[in-house]
């Protein structure tokens, strides 16, 4: 074979970094810009505290992308599994010893820094799960036994997060891991049988939910339950984007938000605050954003060559489809408040550096689409 | 190429595998857009009120409380600048002190805080939002106001505010009159729903003209719209609507008058009326002891509070309208007059006084013992002879004296603007104070004792000085206080008082039984005569007892007032007016206990009637509220939760 890209196993760094899609970053960085913005709005007009802070770590995340995309796809297919079994030992270490941080063991610390084990998880249960379902062949993803390994996979990170407990993340990893192994080709009698089991296990899972959790969702069901306490949230919430109309009250003059009426509204409620500033022209068109990359990524993906990098791109995009139907559902009172920032827009480091590291690995699939991947582990190094 | 093709297979199959994927969350996305279709388009009109209800609240502004003037413009009721100290919690902590107490102790080393204040203000900053202001101090005089403004730097949270509150400069001469404001009870917020009466800084009118007239006086609220935040912080004003300031009023009184005359009582007892007896305005009403209206205005201290009640002078009750007293003698021209009028009764008659007249199976005394001897009308009234007034009493019935009491004002309220005004009583044969219905007949005797003014007769001062205003007059005046309210308002139309169809000869006959009173040789009352050019007064003096004389205390001798406890001596009375030949102004004086009219109501009676005439109030131009006097717009934000 005389194929160009197949058999040049090792690019230059140049050819890869010319190789980057441009449309993508700007993309990013324009969704990025509209974070700035709004946090910009949420400080009253400064750019104090979050909207600085936001940028250095958009920029650190922006270094990030560039380095996780240049690297290898082999290399990653390598990693996943150590990635994975080293996040699963976090998990459980904060279980054991994190420290607590908003009422949930949530976090390590490492000197200046918190290492949030759950974030980890998300991009090592796509690479772990990519890397097993590319390891076998299609006739033996739907065997019983070869199902038992996935299945785990999925379920001990998503059981350890929910005692943590931070349902938003074990939602994400639970729905992340099982659109993967549908996209693996399981059965549809997997499927359908599996979904049986789920809505089964309703009563089941709610066991194990702690009370504020139950609370959230009974309050979700009857928003009329508890206007004052965890319904009174989601009512500001609605006002204030009933209130923005179709163009909006204008930047920096949202009143809702600005008389603090929403609550969080530099994480979680930042999706609210635009559309009440900029209206529903404002929410569309940063939805619109999200569409475009979720479009290019899942051509990334089917373009791609290996089963790796196409259930990798695949993984990185469900989960920041994942990410932003939470969050927008969630404020407009679709969903139950589960704690889920808006990508790139919401204020956080964690959830930045989450997000920016699976647009890096989406990236590198971009670049190394061409990339022959051996089924198994070999040595590059 | 096994392996290839199985990989295509794998690649197609993907490719399938995810379009399906991409059309759910497509189809999920929807249901996101649909919703925010509903929220922004259709709904969008319903959450924008919302929105608004959410950020817009309605703040009362409380409108300045009109002024009370006497005549002649002088200030009996004022609003006046309450330098306050307030302290905002979280500017204290923004401002370099840990908590609210060290704030205080910052602000202890400026003004002194009470130990109580201190822990009220503890108690409030634990309560309240921190950026809720809390009153630490009020009513700071200027020294200290000026200490806080000029440390203010240096004071954590502290802020100096001028605030509004009702004043009375002439403290306890004018209590009972004027009255006094204070906070609103849930009864009165209960009674009406004037949205002023929930503010907790209110104060509405309690007593006197301050609760008469409290609709005029305290004005319509205005209402300042304000944006709020979701703790109800203030964020800006939005709109202002200023509330009509409360209206002006002017009183009849004389300040002066009314100082001097409630001077005259040193710590008695008593109260006293000066009425205009052509126009029936009141110059002065007096009632003593007084007591400080200022110390209710920021809610009366227990102390303060189990003072007055416990004082067995009774300085809370208006003793002017509301205490109720025997005549006395006073009441012997009504029955001089009524005399007259039944013809039965001929003015050169006598009546012979041993010192007792004998009726039914008792006698009845006169008040001098040796008796008077030959007595005519002139003679009854200058010599204040009970045997005679037995004696006419007697003749004439009670329903003739009832008839000329009630239409020379009494038994009946005078409808004078004071809250609390008593009618008193005057019996007669069918109706006796309430106890005709026990079916006992009219005893004969009490007539007797009705015609010197005693039994269940009971009057007022004021009643006492528009009875002897009548009298003066012929003419049924009424008294006024209140000149106008609002700017302008003084009715215009001179006073002419229907005439009481009194016969011009009766009253010429007792007038001058009256001036015989005064300024007569024998006189009861001739050491309160008036001195200088023009100054003349005619009066009558009373003395009611307020217990019985058993036959053997007569027997052995009546004690002299000054060996009976305080409780048990006679109320001292006396009504005068004057000029004798031009009457424009008539008195009454009641002093509780004061023993007998001639030596303790007399006098002071005499000193009033010659201040009254050498000040001649009514020859003076009276005040006339103009726009100018009224615009006090000085209102200010209440500030709430």
């Amino acid at each position: 074979m005389a194929d160009i890209g197949f058999g040049s196993q090792q690019r230059s760094l140049v050819a890869k970094l010319m190789d980057l899609n441009l449309i993508l970053l700007l993309l990013i960085c324009t969704i990025a810009c509209v974070g700035f913005a709004m946090l910009y709005s949420v400080a009253d007009g400064n750019w104090d505290p979050w909207a600085s802070r936001q940028m250095v770590r958009f920029g650190l995340g922006f270094l990030a992308l560039i380095v996780v995309a240049m690297i290898d796809i082999r290399v990653w297919l390598n990693l996943a599994y150590p990635a994975y079994v080293v996040s699963l030992v976090l998990l459980v270490w904060v279980e054991v010893a994190g420290d607590i941080g908003m009422g949930a063991q949530r976090w390590i610390s490492l000197g200046p820094l918190n290492l949030q084990p759950s974030e980890l998880m998300k991009i090592a249960l796509v690479l772990a799960l990519s890397r097993y379902f590319h390891g076998i062949s299609t006739e033996d993803v739907s065997k019983p036994l070869r199902l038992i390994p996935p299945l785990m996979m999925i379920a001990i990170p998503v059981a350890l997060v929910v005692r943590q407990p931070d349902l938003g993340t074990a939602i994400l990893l639970l729905a992340g891991g099982g659109a993967l192994v549908f996209l693996a080709g399981i059965n549809w009698w997997y499927i359908i049988s599996g979904a049986v089991a789920a809505i089964a296990a309703i009563p089941i899972g709610w066991q194990f939910l702690q009370d504020y959790q139950r609370n959230r969702v009974l309050t979700f069901l009857d928003p009329e339950r508890d206007p004052l306490g965890a319904g009174y949230h989601i009512l500001q919430s609605k006002i204030a984007l009933g209130s923005g109309g179709v163009f909006g009250q204008g930047f920096l003059q949202g009143t809702q938000s600005h008389l603090n009426f929403l609550p969080e509204k530099q994480t979680d409620f930042i999706f609210t605050m635009l559309a009440e500033e900029f209206g529903l022209v404002g929410a569309l068109g940063l939805l619109g954003l999200y569409v475009a990359v979720l479009g290019i990524g899942v051509a990334t993906a089917i373009r791609c060559r290996s089963q790796f990098g196409r259930l990798m791109a695949m993984g990185v995009c469900v989960t920041l489809f994942l990410y932003v139907f939470i969050n927008a559902a969630m404020v407009m009172g679709l969903v139950p408040v589960v704690g889920v920032p808006m990508p790139l827009v919401s204020y956080g480091g964690t959830s930045m550096m989450t997000i920016m590291f699976g647009f890096g690995l989406l990236m590198s699939v971009h670049i190394h689409r061409d990339t022959e991947v051996p089924r198994h582990t070999t040595s590059l190094w | 190429m096994v392996r290839d093709v199985r990989d295509a297979d794998r690649a197609a199959g993907f490719t399938r595998r995810a379009a399906i994927l991409s059309i759910g969350t497509m189809g999920l996305f929807s249901t996101v857009v649909w919703r925010l279709y509903g929220l922004q388009v259709k709904q969008a009109e319903e959450f924008g009120i919302l929105a608004e209800e959410n950020r817009v609240n309605l703040r009362l502004l409380v409108p300045q409380r009109g002024l009370i003037y006497d005549r002649f413009g002088v200030e009996l009721a004022t609003n006046r600048q309450n330098f306050r100290v307030l302290l905002v919690p979280e500017d204290a902590r923004n401002q370099g002190v840990r908590n609210v107490e060290e704030a205080l102790n910052v602000l202890g080393e400026i003004v002194e805080i009470s130990d109580y204040r201190r822990r009220r203000v503890l108690r409030e900053a634990g309560r309240n939002r921190p950026f809720v202001p809390i009153i630490v101090k009020e009513n700071l005089d200027w020294n200290e106001f000026a200490r806080v403004n000029v440390n203010l730097p240096d004071l954590p949270g502290i802020v100096p505010e001028v605030g509004q509150t009702r004043h009375y400069p002439l403290g306890s001469h004018v209590a009972h009159l004027v009255g006094h404001v204070g906070a609103v009870t849930v009864e009165e917020q209960n009674a009406e729903n004037d949205p002023l009466l929930r503010l907790p800084e209110f104060r509405i009118g309690k007593l006197g003209i301050e609760r008469r007239l409290d609709q005029p006086l305290r004005g319509a609220a205005g209402t300042a719209q304000v944006e709020v935040n979701a703790v109800g912080r203030v964020i800006r004003e939005l709109a202002r609507n200023e509330g009509t300031p409360g209206d002006d009023v002017v009183l009849t009184i004389d300040q002066e008058l009314q100082e001097f005359t409630s001077a005259q009582f040193e710590g008695e007892s008593g109260a006293a009326a000066v009425m205009d007896v052509e126009t029936g305005d009141v110059m002065a009403l007096v009632s003593t002891p007084g007591f400080d209206p200022n110390l209710f205005t920021f809610g009366i201290s227990h102390e303060d509070w189990g003072a007055l009640r416990d004082n067995p002078l009774n300085p809370m009750v208006n003793k002017s309208v509301a205490g109720q007293y025997p005549p006395g003698s006073t009441f012997k021209m009504v029955v001089a007059l009524a005399g007259l009028e039944s013809g039965l009764i001929q003015p050169n008659e006598t009546v012979f006084c041993t010192g007792a007249y004998a009726y039914g199976d008792r006698d009845y005394h006169c008040w001098r013992r040796q008796g008077h001897g030959a007595m005519n009308m002139h003679n009854g009234i200058k010599y204040s002879c009970d045997v005679y007034f037995y004696d006419v009493a007697r003749r004439i019935g009670i329903d003739r004296i009832a008839d000329m009491a009630e239409r020379l004002g009494l038994g009946m309220a005078t409808g004078i603007q004071i809250p609390g005004e008593r009618s008193g009583s005057v019996p007669n044969a069918n109706y006796r104070n309430g106890r005709a219905a026990d079916g006992r007949p009219w005893v004969g005797g009490e007539t007797l004792i009705t015609g010197i003014g005693q039994a269940t007769l009971l009057t007022t001062p004021l009643q006492l000085a528009l009875m002897t205003a009548r009298i003066s007059t012929g003419n049924m005046v009424v008294p006024r206080l209140v000149r106008s309210i609002g700017v302008g308002e003084e009715d215009a139309t001179i006073y002419e008082p229907p005439s009481l169809d009194i016969d011009p000869a009766h009253l010429a006959i007792v007038r001058d039984g009256m001036n015989g009173v005064v300024n007569e040789v024998g006189g009861t009352a001739t050491r309160s005569a008036l001195v200088g050019e023009g100054l003349s007064m005619a009066g009558k003096t009373g003395t009611a007892q307020v217990r019985r004389i058993s036959t053997e205390e007569r027997a052995t001798g009546i004690r002299r007032n000054e060996d009976l406890p305080w409780r048990l001596r006679d109320h001292a009375l006396f009504v005068g007016y004057g000029p004798v030949e031009a009457p424009r102004y008539a008195v009454s004086v009641v002093v509780e206990h004061g023993g007998g009219g001639s030596r303790a109501a007399g006098p002071r009676a005499r000193e009033i009637m010659q201040f009254t005439q050498m000040r001649d109030p009514t020859s003076r131009a009276p005040f006339v509220t103009t726009p100018l006097s009224s615009q006090q717009n000085a209102t200010y934000v209440e500030e709430q939760n």
